[in-house]
């Protein structure tokens, strides 16, 4: 193991050592899925077998777009707390002395909001599909059991959830109060819906070919918000509150 | 060689191993891993629901049984007895294999190391001065300024710090003392001038090798209070790019005397010993340079002398120590030079040297009862070449040489009849130097 990977290793782990000894977070990451679950759950569970099929696909549709709400609400508020939290705290400085590159920091912080989010969001899929397959009518279990659909929540969480985080770390990077930039981050991350919401309107059908080829877009989306953050991410901006280049343009330097 | 890797990965795996002892972590594991999850996919989604759901449990039985005959652990007790059976190369420590690794395997070189590492390597430092690494001084600063928009932080400061000393930087404030070490310890870039830090020129591209040789402890110590004294310990080590950080985690908490605290909660700490945490994770890179930014502030007597204690330690061990204070004791008892600043550089240089550079030469006189006549007694001496009454009623005599006048003066008083109490060298504290230096002038300044 190189020592970039090393350093971005120690932030993931210091994260969820922080996020064990927070409950609040546990509670937060616990709840709102399973409310996302166990809603549709309950309808799927009421549907027969002489269903219309166009019910049959409105419901799935519906509930597997609030399986996707999951990757991309949950991490906003933790990925706008990563930068401004550590200033708020007094850490940041400390921090930014050790040779930790911003990159490495941010990847590290990002991954440390991405896994666990993607991890319940697969946790919480896993538990509906096979609810579904044990307790829901044949028409149900036959309509959510089709790779296409397994396919979109495998790539697409982890996206969606990277996506979220990204712009969450923005905001955190960028505010100068931990309350606006966690408000601030949860509404900048919900355009990511967008995707999902026009899976579940059948404006498009996600076969497996269209699912890998909007993850790949999702990917290079957020591999260039990681070096957009990364430029954000100022230093001297973050210890005094004013950015060098600006201090440099006004002390015309 | 091979032994080793084995024991040492078993020792991973026993470390590692979650729920119920599953943790496919070779190559291997994970294939079976990702044919396990196709499998039983498939044969939810493509097969007939009973067969398919039968199918399922097949598969995931199978991979259950695979992955823990892979690891979990049956293997810890394995790698334990291993160990045990093992010679001296592998001696068991707490249970614990203790594996011959090669140090870099672990990342432990000194910072140094890796930088001239990195340098030999890349040349990236190739237009850093040649003398500067091998040269006395540490710290060469020349006319940096730091301007915050209109706001001067400091200006036109230039001075050197030589290795192994204990450099005071003094100054009232808002004085630029924090923006300087900031500077110093690349958080914020200069608007004007040079500086070497450590031997390699602050510019951003070297921004990262110069904070592997330094480290900085901040006014508040800004720990993770959620965390152990060790678990903060471990991060930063992580930070430093050492894998297996426990020795010089161990070594730290000696240094300040921590070790039976070390599994204790930051936040139940007091702030003497949080400071102490502060220290010893700035001496976990076996730093070339500590910045210490007011590390006593709002210390006890007993804690502040500790802190006291370590910064001596590391003189002694050759650390370079940058002490940013506005406590002029402090700075009186541990720093071999100071600097005062008020936005610019207002001296630098050795304490005594200062005082001399600054006050004139004195004699103190104090007498059982006023001298009749002071003035015709005192312009008698040729040595004398003024005198004044102190708040105390006592003579202060301004000599040229305390050696030719301090004889003559008492000589005189003899002759004269007066009863002497004492009579010795005038003294200036450094609060006197301070005070001359900064005077009125200590209430302006930013930063």
């Amino acid at each position: 193991m190189n020592q970039s990977a090393i350093r971005i290793r120690a932030v993931m782990r210091k994260e969820f050592q922080e996020y064990r000894r927070n409950r609040f977070i546990i509670y937060t990451m616990g709840t709102l899925p399973l409310i996302f679950t166990a809603l549709p759950v309950i309808s799927l569970f009421s549907i027969s077998n002489t269903a219309s099929p166009s019910l049959v696909r409105t419901q799935v549709a519906i509930t597997l777009l609030l399986l996707l709400v999951i990757p991309v609400v949950l991490p906003a508020t933790i990925a706008a707390y990563s930068v401004i939290g550590e200033r708020d705290q007094g850490t940041l400085e400390p921090l930014l002395t050790t040779p930790i590159s911003r990159e490495e920091f941010l990847l590290g912080k990002s991954l440390a909001a991405t896994i666990p989010t993607v991890g319940v969001a697969y946790v919480f899929f896993i538990v509906l599909v096979v609810a579904i397959r044990i307790g829901a009518s044949s028409v149900v279990a036959h309509a959510v059991w089709q790779p296409s659909w397994f396919l979109a929540e495998l790539l697409f969480a982890p996206l969606l959830a990277a996506w979220s985080v990204w712009v969450g770390t923005a905001i955190s990077a960028r505010s100068s109060d931990v309350r606006v930039a966690q408000q601030l981050g949860t509404l900048a991350s919900l355009p990511a819906l967008v995707l999902p919401l026009l899976m579940s309107l059948q404006v498009f059908k996600p076969t497996a070919t269209v699912a890998v080829v909007i993850a790949v877009a999702l990917a290079v989306i957020d591999v260039g918000a990681w070096r957009i953050v990364a430029k954000m991410f100022d230093r001297e901006r973050l210890i005094t509150g004013a950015s060098a280049v600006t201090m440099r343009a006004e002390a015309g330097t | 060689m091979r032994h080793e890797s084995a024991v040492a990965k078993r020792q991973w795996f026993a470390r590692r191993r979650i729920g119920f002892g599953v943790r496919p972590t070779t190559w291997q594991g994970w294939l079976i891993t990702a044919i396990a999850v196709a499998g039983a996919v498939g044969a939810l989604v493509g097969v007939k629901k009973t067969t398919g759901d039968v199918l399922f449990v097949g598969v995931v039985g199978l991979y259950l049984a695979l992955a823990y005959r892979l690891g979990g652990t049956k293997k810890l007790v394995d790698a334990t007895a291993r160990g045990a059976e093992s010679d001296n190369e592998h001696a068991l420590e707490n249970g614990v294999a203790k594996v011959s690794v090669p140090p870099a395997m672990y990342g432990s070189q000194s910072p140094r190391e890796i930088a001239e590492a990195i340098m030999s390597h890349t040349g990236k430092f190739a237009d850093a001065p040649e003398d500067a690494v091998t040269s006395d001084s540490v710290i060469v600063v020349n006319h940096l300024t730091k301007q915050f928009g209109q706001r001067v932080a400091f200006e036109d400061v230039s001075f050197s710090v030589r290795r192994g000393e204990v450099f005071g930087f003094l100054g009232p404030n808002g004085a630029g003392k924090t923006s300087t070490v900031r500077t110093l310890s690349t958080l914020v870039t200069p608007t004007s001038g040079t500086a070497e830090v450590a031997g390699i020129a602050l510019a951003g591209k070297h921004d990262i090798e110069i904070r592997q040789r330094i480290a900085v402890m901040t006014e508040v110590p800004g720990l993770y209070l959620r965390l152990s004294v060790t678990e903060n310990l471990v991060f930063f080590a992580g930070l430093y790019g050492y894998r297996d950080a426990q020795p010089r985690i161990d070594r730290a908490l000696e240094a300040v005397n921590l070790t039976s605290r070390a599994s204790d909660l930051c936040g139940n700490l007091s702030k003497g010993l949080r400071q102490r945490v502060g220290l010893a994770r700035a001496l976990l890179n076996d730093p070339e340079i500590v910045f210490l930014d007011e590390p006593t502030a709002g210390l006890d007597p007993v804690a502040s002398l500790e802190v006291h204690n370590l910064i001596i330690a590391l003189r002694d061990k050759g650390v370079t120590v940058f002490l940013t204070t506005h406590r002029l004791d402090e700075a009186e008892k541990l720093c071999d030079r100071v600097a005062i600043l008020n936005t610019t550089l207002r001296t630098v240089g050795r304490i005594d040297e200062l005082r001399q550079r600054m006050f004139q030469k004195s004699i103190l006189v104090a007498t059982s009862a006023p001298l009749a006549n002071p003035e015709g007694l005192f312009a008698s001496i040729e040595s004398v070449a003024s005198w004044s009454i102190d708040d105390t009623g006592g003579y202060v005599l301004t000599v040229s040489d305390v050696r030719v006048a301090a004889p003559a003066i008492t000589r005189a008083l003899v002759a004269a009849g007066a009863d002497v109490l004492s009579l010795a060298e005038g003294h200036h504290s450094l609060e006197e130097v301070y005070l001359e230096l900064v005077g009125a002038a200590g209430k302006g300044g930013t930063q």
